[in-house]
């Protein structure tokens, strides 16, 4: 069965497992959850009497019926902040206790495994004035897992975009995206740059691509590779600022990865910074059919007409 | 003058003795001043030897009492680099430079509420960021010194590769820069957007600012506010991601959309509404900023 949310994208995720659970008596669907807020720097609850629906829409519609606390780390939620909570959401007295000690282990949680998110939605209230966590979410911060083996265990990569993690091996941040020009970049910012150029000619970029730092001919090869094997693109565009790296090691791993992986597609080129007449004359040399781009914006415009012309 | 650094500041890098720290000392200290800056590293197992004649001491105290270090450069690797930043607030330092990439959330969020609680008066830029610097007097940092000119016009911004852009683009069109600062792609981090233009705002040697930032986060917004009550010189700007779809983080950690908040569309038009010229082009950074100028 293919499950479709708004998490998932619109292609959906292929069910692989399922849980049973008890049936519940429900009186109320309540909503708790964590993040870690920017402005504060600290660890913020959040928690409010309208689960089980879209908590963003709660959030743009009615905010005053989302109650925050933003958690001192070195106390961690104290009894009066998840006493005052729980009772701010609706739960009746007797059932304070539990909720209290409920939210307070969910930071517990949150904080113990390093979580960048941890949600409780719904929570509910039975008849009884039990509470119980009905359904969670948990994700968690990518660069404290190397303390965690036990959640690195946990990972499903069934769930996750086989292009995405072809290239975590090759330690390239890669993310999949519905358009049609491949584009591989330098540095995180560059690369969005690079991909709302494209956009702005009026192209559609097929991927987020930052090969880092340290490129090397390996791993400039990997990602052509990686680009290439979505069949959506139609044409590569490579945007290079050599800072620490150098535009001949790129040049020369480029030239490398085009004959390997047989280029058949256009390839445009945008190369600044250290040793760029060195870099763009190894391009020049390779006798291969490169599109240079004198600067971004022109990059980004022939990379969308070389894919409208293959089009006509 | 310039705002943090100057030809004047003597640094002391933390992590000095590995491949990344050592590389980066060597580039730093070729540039400008660099000779006169670079006074210090420290590796608590390796005190008492040098780098290339830059003694290594043990701890951050050591080297500033012995060297006067005020400013410290942090290369540590990520588990023990929060660990490391502390180092450099306990030792009161004026400012601590933190490249580090990857730092859990948490060791950040522990570090800041120490930090405050403490009332600590060191000044943390990072982590995750490529560095500052003032052409033609001192480079702390990653960036490639050679695309930078001396001139009047600061760059503050939250991505490496974008801000060379940035300067880049003006260096080409002969506008050369005060200074330069990335305040990194984390989203727990030291100085703001707004910290950095109010440094601009009070600097005299600087006419004019272009203001960098990316999805995720309201750190532009508010310091979009700030400019509007406050900055007496043209500010332009620039936001990356137009094109990053929702909830998927774009590389940096801090550069994600979530629950609709945080997109670049968003912040383009507070930052416009505040009077900040903003350009959709990247390629086009320089170009309004030369136009502000007039």
């Amino acid at each position: 069965m293919q499950l479709v949310t708004h998490q998932t994208g619109p292609g959906g995720q292929k069910v692989r497992r399922l849980l049973i659970e008890e049936g519940a008596d429900i009186r109320n669907e309540l909503y708790v959850g964590m993040v870690v807020d920017r402005v504060t720097q600290r660890a913020c609850l959040m928690a409010s009497s309208e689960g089980g629906m879209d908590i963003e829409e709660v959030a743009a519609h009615t905010p005053e019926k989302i109650h925050k606390v933003f958690i001192d780390p070195a106390t961690g939620l104290k009894d009066a902040e998840a006493s005052d909570v729980a009772k701010k959401i609706g739960i009746p007295d007797k059932a304070v206790p539990e909720a209290a000690k409920l939210l307070q282990n969910l930071y517990k949680c949150f904080d113990e495994t390093d979580a960048s998110l941890a949600e409780i939605n719904p929570l509910i209230l039975t008849n009884q004035d039990k509470v119980i966590a009905l359904d969670s979410k948990l994700n968690f911060d990518d660069n404290a897992l190397f303390r965690h083996p036990d959640i690195v265990a946990m990972r499903d990569l069934d769930e996750e975009d086989p292009l995405e993690i072809e290239a975590s091996k090759y330690d390239l941040s890669y993310i999949s995206l519905d358009g049609s020009i491949g584009c591989m970049v330098n540095g995180a910012g560059l690369a969005m740059a690079t991909m709302d150029t494209i956009k702005l000619f009026g192209g559609e970029p097929a991927n987020f691509l930052d090969v880092g730092g340290g490129a090397t001919a390996e791993k400039v090869t990997a990602a052509f590779k990686i680009m290439l094997s979505n069949p959506k693109v139609k044409c590569i565009l490579v945007n290079i600022f050599g800072g620490i790296m150098k535009c001949d090691t790129i040049a020369a791993g480029v030239v490398t990865a085009a004959r390997e992986v047989k280029l058949s597609v256009p390839l445009v080129v945008r190369m600044k910074g250290t040793n760029e007449d060195l870099g763009k004359k190894i391009l020049a040399d390779s006798g291969l059919p490169i599109i240079s781009g004198a600067n971004m914006g022109d990059a980004g415009q022939k990379a969308v007409a070389a894919v409208k012309g293959g089009k006509s | 003058m310039s705002i943090l650094i100057n030809k004047n500041t003597k640094v002391v890098t933390q992590g000095i003795t590995g491949k990344t720290g050592q590389f980066h000392t060597q580039t730093s200290r070729a540039y400008a001043n660099g000779k006169n800056c670079y006074v210090a590293g420290v590796n608590p197992k390796k005190a008492g030897e040098n780098f290339e004649g830059i003694p290594i001491f043990a701890t951050v105290k050591d080297a500033k009492s012995k060297t006067g270090v005020n400013v410290s450069v942090i290369y540590v690797p990520p588990p023990f680099a929060a660990a490391a930043i502390w180092e450099a607030v306990e030792a009161d330092l004026d400012l601590a430079i933190c490249i580090t990439e990857g730092i859990p959330v948490r060791d950040m969020v522990h570090l800041r509420e120490r930090m405050r609680k403490e009332k600590r008066r060191t000044l943390v830029l990072g982590p995750n960021c490529p560095g500052v610097i003032t052409p033609d007097e001192i480079k702390i940092g990653i960036m490639p010194g050679h695309i930078h000119l001396k001139g009047r016009v600061g760059v503050v911004s939250r991505s490496g590769t974008l801000t060379y852009e940035a300067v880049g683009q003006l260096t080409e069109l002969g506008i050369g820069q005060s200074t330069a600062v990335g305040i990194g792609g984390d989203p727990v981090n030291g100085l703001k957007h707004i910290d950095v233009l109010k440094m601009f705002n009070d600097d005299p040697d600087t006419d004019a600012v272009i203001m960098i930032g990316e999805i995720g986060g309201s750190d532009e917004e508010t310091a979009a506010q700030w400019v509007k009550a406050n900055m007496k010189k043209p500010v332009v700007g620039f936001i990356a991601g137009v094109t990053a779809p929702p909830g998927k983080r774009m590389g940096h950690a801090g550069a994600i959309i979530s629950g609709g908040k945080g997109t670049a569309q968003e912040k383009l038009a507070v930052m416009e509404s505040c009077g900040i010229k903003v350009t959709k082009n990247p390629a086009e950074m320089g170009k309004l900023l030369k136009s502000a100028l007039k």
